[in-house]
């Protein structure tokens, strides 16, 4: 029918054109999911994907239970799909194209059930449909009772072919679809979208397919990206890194949503794209005999995503040791959890300021909010000439009128001076 | 009669329940501060878990960290971890590993705004997956507080808040609150605020001034740079 026509009977028509290229992308995100329930997911071009499910039955508790999330993931991902199943691929898929939401479970139930399907799910050329409209075709079933010689001659082996491959009579062989080693997937959004918060509705649906996609590998991630496109500037990277890999969709969209609360869109979004780059294997975890056990480190690594989410990845830090003399080198920031090295080193205060802190200097005392009482030193400590930093200093323990217990060194390069570099406390 | 006298002894009993003039001997665990004295005034014998704990130091550096040190030791080498959010300097690792704290269990948080340290401070206590949380909140105010000490509750961690000297005499939801000054060169603990008796006196205990070592220099020089060597340099060019 043209659209005009169309339009002519239903002016309220929206007309919107076919896009095969993100039918097949969606297709593939689609078994790419699929692939959790069974390693034989074959695709049936442009809008059937096909999953050879018998051996999963017993893993998923039943056909009820694994069509529920099927239906479930489907939904969540914003698919509206028809699901039909069959002992032959191909007729489960004609069954679905049919619109019939039967599940056949047997060989012989078969000719009945396709003897009721419209010709049209054999997907021939017009040419052939018209003709057999011409003979008063219309069914499967009144196909199958016209002599196959006949038919064979006039329309082709092919299609008589096919039938057989549905009623289980031929071979049907089909190769299994092989998900990529990487996941990204779009989502181009109905309305440019200002607040970075309503984009959580849109993202969840790509982290549901994330899921099945990792829950096909048995494998997890450690850092994904949501990539929100303008239409003329850059596009805009949210990432989210985890302390430990992980496929868990609700922990992904909670540390989604800390993120985009501290997002300022500089412009409207059209698309967002979740990437994720490194599939890691995720071994299963025993459980503890209580269940108890191991609760607090998994809450641990929860906590720290959650602070990482909302105050970015270098707010939250654990400290290692080097073994380096200069002070404001021996401890470098690092990931939490990090191996320690077993260093002594005298003496230390246990605040060391970002920058040392020039302080006056009184008749050859050092002062700071008064005169400072040298307690122990000069411990000297020069170092570094290899890499630029070098640093002389002879370093004091030093009590304040107020009692506090500073460390500070007295410069012994350039014009010399005293400075305070940490506090006691 | 004997009933109502027994049932009124068996509310005594109950750990939330204590009477004024003793201590609360509260069913809430504690960690011990590793300080007898200090522990035999505090309730429950150390530092309390599952509440906040107010440290008021009269100004930084006065040993507001020493004091908490063998608590802090104690819980790193049971391997839970500490949670250090909004310090206002780096915690200087190489003291912490001296005071026999594991620095691995070490987690430093830092902040760009109070009200992002009060939510960090909230959200390590709600988690219940560190051993002790020690933070540094900014004007934080009663409403503030209280949220934290919710959070606090039903949890097994020491809760410290680092606090000017001036909130001293504001109401606090804290259970316990310490005052810190100097006096005779130890360190002065004064109790604001327990579950008990109030405690009049406050306690003395020693000023652990640092070892006064310092004998280990560490001296890498440039071979180069030393004069000796300069000059033997420049008696082989004129040679």
């Amino acid at each position: 029918m043209a659209v005009s026509a169309a339009l002519a009977l239903a002016p309220r028509l929206r007309v919107a054109p076919r896009d095969p290229a993100a039918e097949t992308e969606a297709l593939l995100g689609v078994s790419g999911w699929a692939a959790q329930f069974t390693p034989g997911v074959a695709l049936e071009f442009p809008d059937g994907v096909l999953l050879e499910v018998s051996g999963s039955l017993k893993l998923f508790g039943g056909l009820e239970a694994l069509l529920e999330r099927l239906r479930r993931g489907l939904a969540e991902m914003g698919w509206s799909a028809t699901l039909a199943g069959a002992p032959t691929p191909r007729a489960a898929f004609w069954l679905a194209l049919a619109g019939k939401q039967e599940f056949i479970d047997s060989v012989a139930g078969l000719e009945a059930a396709l003897a009721a399907l419209p010709a049209g799910v054999l997907r021939c050329g017009d040419g052939t449909l018209e003709a057999l409209e011409a003979i008063g075709v219309r069914t499967l079933g009144e196909l199958r009772a016209l002599p196959r010689e006949g038919v064979a001659r006039r329309l082709g082996q092919g299609l008589l072919d096919k039938i057989d491959r549905a009623l289980g009579l031929l071979s049907d062989p089909r190769n299994f679809f092989i998900p990529p080693a990487r996941f990204r997937a779009a989502i181009e959004l109905p309305a440019e979208v200002t607040q970075a918060e309503a984009l959580l509705f849109a993202a969840r649906r790509l982290i549901v397919q994330l899921c099945g996609f990792l829950a096909a590998r048995s494998g997890g991630v450690q850092r994904f990206v949501l990539r929100l496109r303008h239409r003329d500037r850059a596009a805009t990277e949210v990432a989210i890194g985890l302390v430990a890999p992980s496929r868990d969709a609700e922990r992904f969209t909670q540390l989604l949503r800390e993120r985009l609360d501290n997002v300022t869109l500089a412009e409207p979004v059209r698309e967002i794209t979740l990437q994720a780059d490194d599939v890691v294997p995720l071994a299963g975890r025993n459980l503890g005999l209580l269940l108890e056990e191991g609760k607090a480190a998994g809450d641990w690594e929860h906590l720290v995503e959650r602070l990482r989410a909302r105050l970015g990845t270098d707010a939250v830090c654990g400290l290692v040791l080097r073994a380096e003399h200069r002070p404001e080198r021996v401890v470098c920031v690092s990931e939490p959890d990090s191996k320690q090295l077993h260093l002594d080193f005298g003496e230390r205060p246990f605040w060391l300021l970002e920058r040392p802190k020039r302080i006056a200097e009184i008749g050859a005392v050092p002062h700071h909010e008064g005169p400072l009482e040298l307690l122990a030193g000069p411990e000297r400590i020069e170092s570094g000439w290899w890499d630029g930093g070098d640093v002389a200093r002879d370093y004091f323990v030093a009590r304040m009128q107020n009692a506090a217990l500073v460390w500070i060194y007295r410069e012994r390069r350039g014009e010399g001076g005293w400075y305070l570099h940490g506090v006691f406390a | 009669m004997a009933g109502t006298l027994f049932s009124f002894a068996a509310l005594l009993e109950r750990p939330d329940i204590w009477r004024g003039d003793n201590l609360s001997r509260a069913g809430t665990s504690t960690v011990p501060s590793g300080f007898p004295e200090l522990d035999a005034e505090l309730p429950g014998g150390g530092w309390p878990a599952g509440t906040l704990t107010e440290v008021l130091p009269a100004h930084e550096g006065i040993g507001e960290l020493r004091l908490l040190g063998p608590a802090l030791a104690a819980l790193s080498n049971r391997g839970l971890r500490l949670a250090w959010i909004a310090p206002p300097h780096l915690p200087y690792a190489p003291a912490l590993a001296a005071a026999g704290i594991d620095i691995a269990m070490l987690v430093v948080v830092r902040t760009a705004s109070p009200i992002e340290a009060l939510w960090a401070a909230e959200q390590a206590l709600v988690s219940n997956a560190c051993g002790a949380v020690l933070a540094w909140p900014q004007g934080a105010k009663y409403a503030e507080l209280r949220r934290l000490q919710i959070a606090a509750e039903g949890g097994r961690a020491p809760a410290f808040l680092f606090r000017s000297p001036q909130v001293a005499g504001e109401s606090s939801p804290a259970a316990l609150r310490i005052a810190l000054g100097t006096a005779a060169g130890g360190l002065a603990v004064h109790v604001l605020k327990r579950r008990g008796a109030p405690l009049a006196r406050s306690l003395l205990l020693p000023a652990i001034p640092p070892a006064l070592r310092s004998k280990n220099h560490h001296v890498d020089r440039h071979p180069a740079a030393s004069a000796a060597a300069r000059d033997f340099l420049t008696r082989l060019v004129h040679a």
